[in-house]
Parts: C-alpha cells; sequence; structure tokens
C-alpha cells in the first residue's frame, strides 16, 4: 500500500513552464482519472509520477520518500508506467514482453523464477491473453497490443501504477475490459492512475478525478465535484449536459463554446 | 502453474522443473555450431591460397617448424585469420548492438557513416606523413574519427528520429568524411602516401602482420567488453525508452556504451584493416530468428556470424581466379549492398514511421 504524494510540483520542459503548482494526494486502492484538453500537461504529469522527467521544483514522494532519491531499480519495483501507444520493436514471443515487467526484480525473462512465472501468468489471465504466450508481439492486433502492453506492466506488480490513455485506439470492448483490469488493480490495494479523454468512461470507472487545465489542477475530488457543466466548459471550452442516470453521471458534449 | 508458460513442452516433468520455450532456447545448439563453423573457415583461412597446403601439415605448421610452410601459415595466413576473425566478430557485435539500440534492423556502423570517419580520421595521420600505417596512433586516430561521426549522426538526428532522418544524417556525414579523404589524397604531396592510401582505403588481409592483429586486438576486446555490458538493458529497450526508463534501465548509460563500443571496434578494425562494410548489417538478420529476436541474445550469436562471414569472404578472395587479389572490402559490399536494398524493400513500409 503506498500513498502517492505530488508536493509544489512544477515541471519545465524546454523554455516553457508544462506544469506549475501541482499538489495532489493519491490513495491506495482509487482509480484515479488524470483528465484535462490536449496540452493540458497530463502526460508531464504522468511522467513526473514515474520519475522519468526531473521536477523544476517540488518532488514526488511515495510514503514519504521522494522518488528522485531512490535506486532506479527500487523506484521501478514501486511503480509501474505504461506510455501511451506504446509497441514492440522486435517479434518477441507475448510471454517474453510481459517478462519484462520482472526486470526490475533482476528476473531475466528466459529463466523466471516460480514467482516471475506467477506474476506474468496473472498478468496474461488478466488481460485475457493467454494462450497467446508463444505468438509474436508483432502480430497481434491494436487491441491485443494494448493489452499485451498493459500485462507487462501489471506483471511488475508495482504498488503504484501509472497508465497514459490506455485505453485510447480501443474498441469499446477493449476499453471495458482494460478499465476494469485498471479498476482491479486498484482494488487489490494498488494506487492506479489513468489518463482517460473519454469523460464517460472516467465518470464511470474513477474514484477520483483530477481535472488539469494549462499546467494546473483546476479541480480534483469526486467524479460529480469535477464533472461539472461549468467545468467543462471552462476547461474544455465545449457546451455539455451533465445528467445523473441509474448507473452513473452521463456527460453529453453538446457543442464546442465560441474562443473566449 | 508453468503450464500457460511452456505450450511447447513436450514430456511431462516435475512440477517446478518445467521449462519456458525461451528457457529450451538458452540449449539450443546455436552458439555451438556458431562456434565450430567459425573453428572451420579458421582452419580453411590457413589451408586456402596460392601456395597449396594439407590441412595436417597447416595445423602442425602452426605448432612446430615445417620449413616453408610453417612461413606461409605463421607469417601470412594466420595474421589474416585472425584479423579476419576479430574485425568480423566486433562488426557483428556492433550491428547488433546498434540495431537492438535504435530498435531498427537497418542500423549499422556503415549507415552512420562511421567507417569513411574512421578511415579519414586514420588517412588524416597517414597524410600527414610522419606516421606509417604501423602506429599506435593510427586506431586512435581512427576511433577518433568514428566516434565523431557516430556523435554527429545521433546529435543532428535527435532523440526520436526516424531511420529515414538517421540514414540521411549518416549519408552526409559519411560523404564529408568521404570529401576529406579525397582531399586528402588529391593535395597530398608524396606520391608514396597517396598509393598507400587508396590501397588501404579499399578494405583487405592482404599482407597483414602480426603487429595489425596486435595493434587492433586490444580495442576490439575493449570495444567487446562495452557492448556486450550493454545487452540486458536491449532487452528493455525493445519497448521504447520511456518504458525501459521505467523498469530501471539507464538508457543513457546504455546508449554510450553501445555508441562507443561500436566506434571504438569500427576504428580500430579500419585502422588495421581499411573500410569493410556491411558485415555488421548482414550478421545479425542471419541469427535473430534462432535467438527468438531477443535483442540482447542477438549479440553473441551476431558477433560469430560476422566472424564467420569476414573468415567466408577472406578465403573467397583468395580463391579468385584474377591478377590481383579481390580486396575483401569490395567483395563484402557487393555480397551486403544488395541485402540492405532486399531489407529495405521487405520492410519499406514499416519503415516510413518507425521512429528510430
Amino acid at each position: 500500500m503506498k500513498r502517492l504524494e505530488v508536493r509544489s510540483l512544477a515541471v519545465d520542459l524546454g523554455p516553457s513552464r508544462a506544469l506549475q503548482g501541482i499538489d495532489l494526494s493519491l490513495e491506495p486502492g482509487c482509480l484515479t482519472a488524470l483528465i484535462g484538453p490536449n496540452g493540458a500537461g497530463k502526460t508531464t504529469l504522468l511522467r513526473a509520477m514515474a520519475g522519468l522527467v526531473r521536477p523544476s521544483a517540488g518532488e514526488v514522494a511515495l510514503n514519504g520518500t521522494p522518488i528522485a532519491r531512490m535506486p532506479a531499480s527500487e523506484r521501478a519495483r514501486a511503480i509501474a508506467y505504461l506510455p501511451q501507444g506504446g509497441g514492440v520493436a522486435w517479434p518477441l514471443p507475448v510471454a517474453k514482453v510481459v517478462a519484462l515487467g520482472r526486470l526490475p526484480f533482476g528476473e531475466r525473462p528466459e529463466e523466471l523464477p516460480a514467482k516471475g512465472r506467477e506474476a506474468v501468468e496473472a498478468a496474461l489471465r488478466a488481460v485475457a491473453l493467454e494462450g497467446f504466450e508463444s505468438r509474436p508481439a508483432t502480430s497481434l492486433s491494436g487491441g491485443e497490443r494494448a493489452r499485451m502492453l498493459l500485462a507487462r506492466a501489471l506483471a511488475t506488480q508495482a504498488p503504484v501504477l501509472l497508465a497514459d490513455e490506455p485505453v485510447a485506439a480501443l474498441d469499446p470492448r477493449h476499453q471495458l475490459i482494460v478499465l476494469e483490469v485498471l479498476k482491479a488493480r486498484a482494488r487489490a490495494g494498488a494506487t492506479v492512475v489513468a489518463i482517460l479523454h473519454d469523460l464517460n468512461l472516467a465518470a464511470r470507472f474513477a474514484d477520483r478525478i483530477v481535472l488539469l487545465d494549462q499546467g494546473k489542477v483546476e479541480v480534483s475530488g469526486l467524479p460529480e465535484t469535477v464533472l461539472t457543466e461549468a467545468h467543462l466548459g471552462s476547461s474544455f471550452g465545449i457546451r455539455a449536459r451533465v445528467t445523473r442516470e441509474e448507473a452513473g453521471l452521463l456527460v453529453l458534449a453538446q457543442g464546442p463554446l465560441p474562443d473566449p | 502453474m508453468t503450464g500457460a508458460l511452456c505450450p511447447r513442452r513436450v514430456s511431462c516433468s516435475i512440477e517446478g522443473a518445467t521449462k519456458t520455450p525461451l528457457m529450451s532456447l538458452a540449449r539450443s545448439p546455436l552458439i555451438p555450431g556458431l562456434i565450430v563453423l567459425v573453428a572451420g573457415l579458421c582452419l580453411a583461412s590457413l589451408v586456402v591460397g596460392p601456395a597449396p597446403i594439407a590441412i595436417l601439415t597447416a595445423l602442425k605448421a602452426l605448432v612446430s617448424d615445417q620449413g616453408a610452410a610453417s612461413i606461409v601459415v605463421r607469417e601470412i595466413r594466420l595474421p589474416r585469420t585472425l584479423l579476419a576473425l576479430m574485425i568480423g566478430w566486433v562488426f557483428g557485435l556492433s550491428g547488433a548492438g546498434l540495431q537492438g539500440l535504435l530498435r531498427n534492423p537497418l542500423a549499422d556502423t556503415a549507415v552512420f557513416g562511421a567507417p569513411q570517419a574512421a578511415a579519414f580520421g586514420a588517412v588524416l595521420v597517414i597524410y600527414s606523413g610522419l606516421i606509417g600505417t604501423l602506429s599506435w596512433a593510427l586506431p586512435f586516430a581512427a576511433i577518433a574519427g568514428a566516434l565523431l561521426s557516430i556523435a554527429l549522426v545521433v546529435a543532428v538526428a535527435g532523440k526520436n528520429a526516424t531511420i529515414v532522418v538517421l540514414v540521411l544524417a549518416g549519408l552526409a556525414v559519411g560523404s564529408l568524411a568521404g570529401a576529406g579523404t579525397s582531399l586528402a589524397i588529391s593535395l597530398s604531396p608524396n606520391p608514396f602516401a597517396v598509393t598507400e592510401i587508396v590501397f588501404w582505403l579499399l578494405g583487405s588481409f592482404e599482407d597483414r602482420s602480426m603487429v595489425h592483429v596486435l595493434l587492433a586486438a586490444p580495442f576490439i576486446l575493449f570495444a567487446s567488453l562495452l557492448i556486450l555490458k550493454a545487452s540486458s538493458g536491449l532487452r528493455a529497450l525493445a519497448l521504447g525508452e520511456e518504458t525501459a526508463r521505467s523498469l530501471g534501465t539507464d538508457v543513457a548509460r546504455l546508449r554510450g556504451l553501445i555508441v562507443a563500443g561500436a566506434a571504438i571496434g569500427t576504428g580500430a578494425s579500419v585502422a588495421v584493416a581499411g573500410s569493410i562494410g556491411f558485415v555488421g548489417l548482414v550478421a545479425p538478420h542471419l541469427v535473430r530468428p534462432f535467438v527468438g529476436y531477443d535483442p540482447a541474445r542477438t549479440l553473441v550469436p551476431a558477433g560469430l556470424a560476422g566472424a564467420a562471414l569476414l573468415l567466408a569472404a577472406d578465403c573467397t578472395v583468395r580463391l579468385i581466379p584474377s591478377g590481383a587479389e579481390v580486396k575483401v572490402g569490395v567483395l563484402t559490399a557487393l555480397i551486403g549492398v544488395p541485402f540492405f536494398l532486399w531489407v529495405i524493400a521487405r520492410r519499406k513500409a514499416e519503415l516510413v514511421e518507425t521512429p528510430a
């Protein structure tokens, strides 16, 4: 159980400030959705949480320990990161790609110990890719590849899982499968953060939502606190109707607002 | 719990002692097979040539005095054999390392213009007239040239360059180095230096001595260690730089190891044997299917395949009936360039968009 804390974080990308004054506390057991318009800094924030970009100010801490001070392998065991739209360069067998998630433990894919093998199998089962073990990774469809890469991140069994647009370019069925996997990881005690563009999926699956706009946290909290017509108007520039249905919130985007 | 990971398991075995298909690969006869092949070609390289020497005589001549045969085998053929072995090895290893680093099957030191730049570095030294082709300064100059070219290509192309950008940058750097070499040749006041440069540029193991072997060996050994040290990181890199870093891989260190290893290996090789291209491009392709396309496990077999290729090429040039011996660098280019074109033709669809 690890709490991920972001304290007064600022990140500069080149000359421009990408993030400023970010304060967040991400709880174990929660699936947090990171939403915001293009260029809001979502990916930068997720990369900073994974320790992949150096903050210009502030820090990211895991149970009180700044991740910048953790050795790379320890950080890799604690935080699994799934980048957006990743691929595999070589036609490696699927089982081997997923087994790469065990590298932070020093486990080599061709001689996984029992614990590593179990983690790989559990990850493949979670994303419904049993039977794909010896298929070349490059022969998979888009949906299968996304699930394989998610399995790779799951195989680390890290207490923190960060996923950048894990359901982008997936069909509705696979979107639901992947989000259910993320939710299950959260329910099992992990701290899960996912960048989502589909506001309805965010409303339906996220325990908490963080709305990022122009490098700052506009609002964060429960879905009904964040997904309001006013916030969607000011941050996304859309006219939207938010209604409460039996299954949860329903966001109906009606049209773009004129440029302010 | 191992069943799902080992679909190819043939016989029932005790739980926990089962092998994944990947583990069984570790016992595949690829590396021993390649070693036998390389050893056979080494032997052939001692036997083949204008003076016919039987295999047994050649072996005896290595260890005991067999008169003329000993002179031919020890003084003329053994240096060639050792150079082809070492240089083929380091070219194959560098090619596999660079292809793994850039996640692209078309990467090779030749594509970066490194051999041309190494040649230019060496030519500058020879041109100065102070140093002959048998000096310790030569490998250093060649290595500096190779390092400079690879660094220049990587700097110009940037971090997320596509292969198109990389190849274009490599082409430009290689052409620049080639122009520099041509300039040095055309301005040279010393006709002996010109002849020396031109012949050496063609790439050959002809008339090399043990001094050449000793000149290159330490650098090639060092380069091999650098590249092999990077091997496990190449696996994580198959998933891209971001993922590799998130898995705890120090990508900058990995890049440094492979680029330095490739440049040192290329520089030292060019310094003693001139320009020999395309071995590093071809060798990894030949072995990759046998190691399940694992970039880390491609390294050693690719090195051995490179050694086999170059030994075979060097034997072949001695067998081609011609007045003067065909230069081995010419032969590897004649075989390697069509292969390069074939790989491009086969993979052109993905080459358009794959970031390197």
